[in-house]
């Protein structure tokens, strides 16, 4: 199953997207992703105003069998966590790549999105799985 | 019956059960003892109920629930045999149940002796030259056994080694472990069989390794053929080699983990040495060392001084204690009544625990797939790879409908490396006739995964509960009762 | 043979459909000969039930027990009274048999009595939520302390001296296998030092851990130490004795982050030190930390009620070396054990059996301390344990005490050498007058 993999995005090899609005970019789980974990039951976020780098581990997504560790693509200053999930971890099912954002940050270095993979990259790292 | 009530929904203000003699000497008002900053100021809400409300209550719940002792319990790796009713009789004798911990040793001297000689049997069935008894479980006593290994390393100022190797096919605990004593993990990669790639633990092996942790038979119920070689890879390397013993019932009489190179090993008694499960416990974990790891043992460790036993505290390099008292000595006791019923004789439980197990594999083979096509030890690991791929039945569907045959489901989607997984363990002490209920339960379910894959799919249809909703459990915590 | 009810005919049988001509093949077919045991394990010849019975009947014989003896010993494990109903559910098959429920579907009883052991721990502690128990209560609070290292991310831990003298080692064994620091902050006499503690409660400090009561029995100022611990950010974690639970207040009121308990007291027999029980709750805000297994309600298909573990991502199956401890089982037939006992007490019960502890404990106080030689060793509030001064050291006594068929008090002077021939007396609400009586009789003949 490969799942829903919107153009505009970029994504990593562990199944993270990234959305850039300017100098923030919006970091979330992929559709794939959200499959094979099952039910979500719990994400963990980072503090806002936590800064990472690019690959850095920064939360958790759990479901009821297993546990992911989620990573940034990017290195950069955490500037905001989606809320909506603690009460709702549903969502990141649900609307992986709209409501289930799960942080945004403040891009350090915006030339590591070269290092990303592109829709079509990622489609078949996917298929390849 | 479909929900019992819990006990706090049953209670009714002022009922009792048990009531305790009147104070005998002057009582005394608690605030004038205790000040009153530190009383409570609202009782703690505890049920309210009679005797036969309480009794009731109680054996209603144990209806709900799946026993060896109520049908067979064939789940992999937990050795699910039946536990000896004259063990429960032996730990409820007096100086047995009703000793305390720090009455002097002089008081308890047949319960030392107790202790020492299960040390000596349990280093006589696994080759080891010490064993402590303190560990409550067998996650506990991998934590000891790799705390005593860290000691070693430490003891030698041997402190770059920071590293342990665990094959892919090990349990969850094996990594845990390593982890809470301090050290990283490094997955080795495990053969189709279950054994240890040679050459991939030749290239993770170094200076930097403390030890090797390592299950035989593996978690495919298979023996590691080379389980020597990498002993010796590991000991070269200057790493020391941990045996979890949690597939003990395989090999009794047979062969033995310290005759295998292995330091350090753990047993379960509440596998191998027939001790009740209890629902989730207690257990008990005994770690056996090599006479190298003899200095680090937790204390106090029964000793011999001349007709008398004593504890011996006086261990200045011990790693410690890691439980409060002596270790689960209860659950020895019983483990104790168990080796006095078999002696030399364990060997046949490994005997018959193997021949079970590959009974239901020749039985089933034709019904799912193996994991590894060889003759097995005690369990064996099937898969359902081609009913998932062929029929949309996965092993979770299997395992749900074995519950309306009122059998409890073998282990399933472990071990990580086999896919759809089924792992099942008679065990020695199941009569034929239980055997062939299962196998014919077995090849019903995979001929109806078939035929009619959804009966099997939306299974259970008998049990007092379906299917549980786990997202909700886990997405909304309900942990306690709350009242009203 | 004893328990395998294999014929030779079924073995026949079997071995026919395997395609061996016996079992030997089977196991040599996968264990190499240089690694084979060659001759018989040496253990004693099998003997039958009734020999088990008798060969055990007279290994233990001539140890001193909690039937035969009145019981002055504490030290975290009790004599206190266990109602006939708990072991009735003991020895239920269905329960002493059963594996851990990870089938919900047919363990709904070991399920639900463990959900009603979480609540009524809550309900003691004031806490919010309880796990579903540890081994014991030493090696929870060593798992308490892994906690809170883990949650503030500070590696040094402060543990009070008043708390029991195995806990702390035990504490220790644990910490050093992650590289924690322990230091122990120092009595005034029977209590902690507030001063001195003072000093060492630094933003560097996960937490702190206090004994309620004290492994000498006396009451320890929580609510102050409570303010000095919150003030530098590290967390509170109380180990509180759970029958006191029912007239002391409960840590969750007085903010504790952690409580830890040992729970032999709760209808578990002394049983020579295990299986004993290891009780852990904690915040809603350290769900996720806590180690060990958590039951919750849910709805099954059916829209019923029912019960199944949950929160196991964190566990040592799931995350491995990520996971919040590698405990795999619990002590749960221990928790049975005390869900079995709450009930029967009941929330009254519960008081009266604490108030009895207190009444006679103070009754016993009152009289060695009027005895030549002996004094209270401190003056400060005390429960169900108390530490006197004995005019010789308190080993000595006890050998005397026992051919009264006395077990004396813990001589806690070897842990505790400020406090010279000390000996820790507790009494429980089986000790009758006439016991207390025939004990300071006992005290007061040692020359």
């Amino acid at each position: 199953m490969s799942g829903n993999v919107p153009a505009n995005l970029r994504y990593t090899k562990e199944h993270e997207w990234i959305k850039v609005e300017g100098n923030v970019g919006i970091v979330g789980i992929t559709d794939y992703a959200q499959h094979h974990l099952g039910d979500v039951v719990f994400v963990e976020v980072p503090a806002v105003g936590r800064v990472l780098k690019a690959h850095e581990q920064f939360g958790v997504v759990e479901s009821v069998k297993t546990v992911s560790d989620i990573y940034c693509p990017v290195s950069g200053k955490v500037v905001e966590v989606n809320t909506e999930l603690e009460n709702a971890p549903e969502t990141v099912n649900q609307s992986p790549y709209e409501g289930g954002w799960i942080i945004k940050v403040e891009l350090a270095n915006p030339a590591e999105l070269d290092t990303l993979l592109d829709a079509a990259a990622y489609a078949k790292h996917i298929e390849e799985a | 019956m479909s929900t019992v009530p819990l006990i706090f929904e049953k209670s009714t203000s002022g009922k009792r059960a048990i009531t305790f003699p009147r104070c005998d000497v002057p009582e005394v008002a608690l605030e004038s003892l205790i000040p009153s900053e530190l009383l409570r100021q609202k009782p703690a809400a505890l049920p309210e109920v009679s005797e036969i409300e309480a009794v009731r209550h109680f054996t209603q719940l144990s209806r709900r629930n799946h026993g060896v002792d109520v049908d067979f319990y064939p789940l992999g790796s937990c050795t699910m045999k039946y536990n000896p009713k004259v063990n429960e009789e032996v730990c409820r004798m007096p100086g047995v149940g009703f000793a305390h911990p720090l009455q002097p040793a002089e008081t308890a001297q047949g319960n030392l002796k107790m202790l020492h000689t299960m040390e000596q049997w349990l280093c006589e069935v696994t080759g080891m030259d010490r064993m402590t008894l303190q560990p409550a479980a067998g996650a506990h006593g991998e934590l000891t056994g790799i705390l005593l290994i860290k000691a070693y390393h430490e003891s030698r100022a041997d402190l770059a080694r920071k590293k342990v190797i665990v094959p892919d096919s090990a349990h969850g605990t094996n990594p845990a472990t390593a982890a809470m004593a301090g050290f990283e993990v490094v997955s080795v990669k495990s053969n189709a069989d279950g054994s240890v790639d040679l050459a991939a633990l030749r290239e993770v092996v170094g200076a930097d390794t403390a030890a090797l942790m390592m299950t035989n038979p593996s978690t495919l119920g298979l023996f590691d053929p080379n389980v020597t070689e990498v002993a010796a890879i590991v000991h070269k390397a200057g790493g020391l080699v941990y045996y979890d013993g949690a597939n003990m019932n395989a090999i009794m009489g047979y062969a033995r983990p310290g005759d295998m190179g292995f330091d350090v090993v753990h047993l379960n008694l509440h596998k191998t040495f027939s001790t009740p499960h209890g629902g989730g416990g207690p257990g008990s974990g005994p770690v056996g060392v090599k006479k190298i790891l003899e200095p680090f043992l937790p204390v106090p460790v029964v000793q011999m001084q001349g007709e008398q036993y004593v504890w011996d505290w006086n261990r200045p390099q011990s790693i410690g204690k890691v439980h409060g008292h002596y270790g689960n000595f209860g659950v020895v006791a019983r483990a104790y009544a168990y080796c006095l019923a078999y002696g030399p004789e364990l060997k046949e439980v490994s005997e018959y625990a193997v021949l079970n197990a590959n009974y239901i594999m020749a039985k089933l083979r034709d019904y799912y797939d193996l994991a590894f096509d060889r003759f097995c030890m005690h369990e064996c690991v099937l898969s359902a790879k081609t009913l998932r791929n062929e029929h949309g039945v996965k092993t979770l569907d299997i395992a749900k409908r074995l519950l309306d045959e009122g059998v409890h489901p073998p282990t399933i989607y472990f071990p990580l490396i086999v896919e759809e997984a089924i792992m099942i363990e008679p065990t020695e002490t199941e009569d034929k006739a239980t055997l062939d209920r299962f196998i014919d339960a077995m090849q019903r379910i995979a001929k109806e995964a078939k035929e009619d894959p959804e009966r099997v799919k939306s299974a259970p249809h008998t049990t007092v509960v379906g299917r549980l909703d786990e997202a909700l459990a886990a997405r909304k915590p309900n942990l306690r009762y709350r009242g009203d | 043979m004893r328990y395998i009810p294999i014929t030779q005919a079924d073995k026949a049988a079997m071995l026919r459909d395997i395609g061996v001509s016996s079992t030997e093949e089977l196991f040599a077919a996968n264990i190499p000969a240089d690694v084979r045991l060659t001759r018989p394990l040496q253990l004693p010849p099998a003997i039958t039930e009734m020999e088990i019975l008798s060969h055990v009947a007279e290994l233990t014989k001539s140890n001193a027990n909690l039937q035969d003896y009145a019981c002055f010993l504490g030290g975290g494990a009790y004599d206190h009274y266990i109602p006939s109903a708990v072991d009735t559910f003991l020895r239920r098959g269905e329960f002493l048999t059963a594996y851990t429920p990870y089938q919900p579907e047919i363990s709904q009883g070991v399920l639900q009595v463990i959900y009603e052991y979480q609540s009524m721990v809550c309900a003691l502690t004031g806490m919010d939520l309880s796990n579903a128990s540890m081994y014991d209560g030493a090696s929870a609070l060593a798992e308490a302390a892994g906690m809170v290292v883990a949650q503030t991310g500070r590696k040094k831990v402060v543990i009070a001296g008043s708390v029991h003298p195995n806990y702390r080692r035990v504490v220790k064994t644990y910490m050093h296998g992650i590289g924690v620091e322990v230091v122990e902050a120092p009595l005034d006499h029977c209590e902690l030092d507030l001063n001195k503690l003072a000093g060492l409660i630094t933003e560097e400090v996960a937490g702190f851990i206090v004994q309620q009561p004290n492994f000498l029995g006396h009451v320890e100022q929580v609510r102050a130490i409570e303010a000095m611990v919150h003030a530098k950010g590290g967390l509170y974690v109380v180990c509180a004795d759970p029958i006191s639970l029912a007239l002391l207040e409960a840590p969750g009121n007085y903010g504790a982050d952690i409580v830890v308990a040992e729970g032999q007291s709760l209808g578990n027999a002394p049983s020579f030190g295990g299986p004993y029980l290891g009780v852990m709750a904690t915040r809603e805000k350290f769900a996720r930390r806590i180690p060990g297994r958590i039951v919750g309600a849910t709805l099954d298909t059916r829209g019923q009620r029912a019960f199944v573990l949950t929160l196991q991502a964190r566990e040592q199956h799931i995350r491995r070396e990520k996971a919040t401890s590698n405990i795999c089982s619990n002590e749960a037939l221990n928790a049975l054990a005390a869900t079995v006992y709450l009930t029967l007490v009941g929330k009254e019960g519960l008081r009266e059996v604490a108030n009895l502890c207190v009444q006679k404990a103070h009754y016993a106080a009152a009289r060695i301390a009027k005895l030549p030689g002996y004094q209270m060793a401190c003056k400060s509030a005390f429960f169900k344990e108390f530490t006197v001064n004995c005019p010789k050291p308190a080993d000595e006594i006890n050998k005397l005490l026992l051919g009264k068929k006395i077990l004396g008090g813990i001589p806690s002077s070897v842990d505790y050498p400020h406090i010279p021939n000390a000996m820790t007396i507790a009494v429980t609400e089986k000790r009758t007058k006439g016991e207390i009586d025939a004990l300071v009789a006992a005290l007061g003949e040692v020359k």
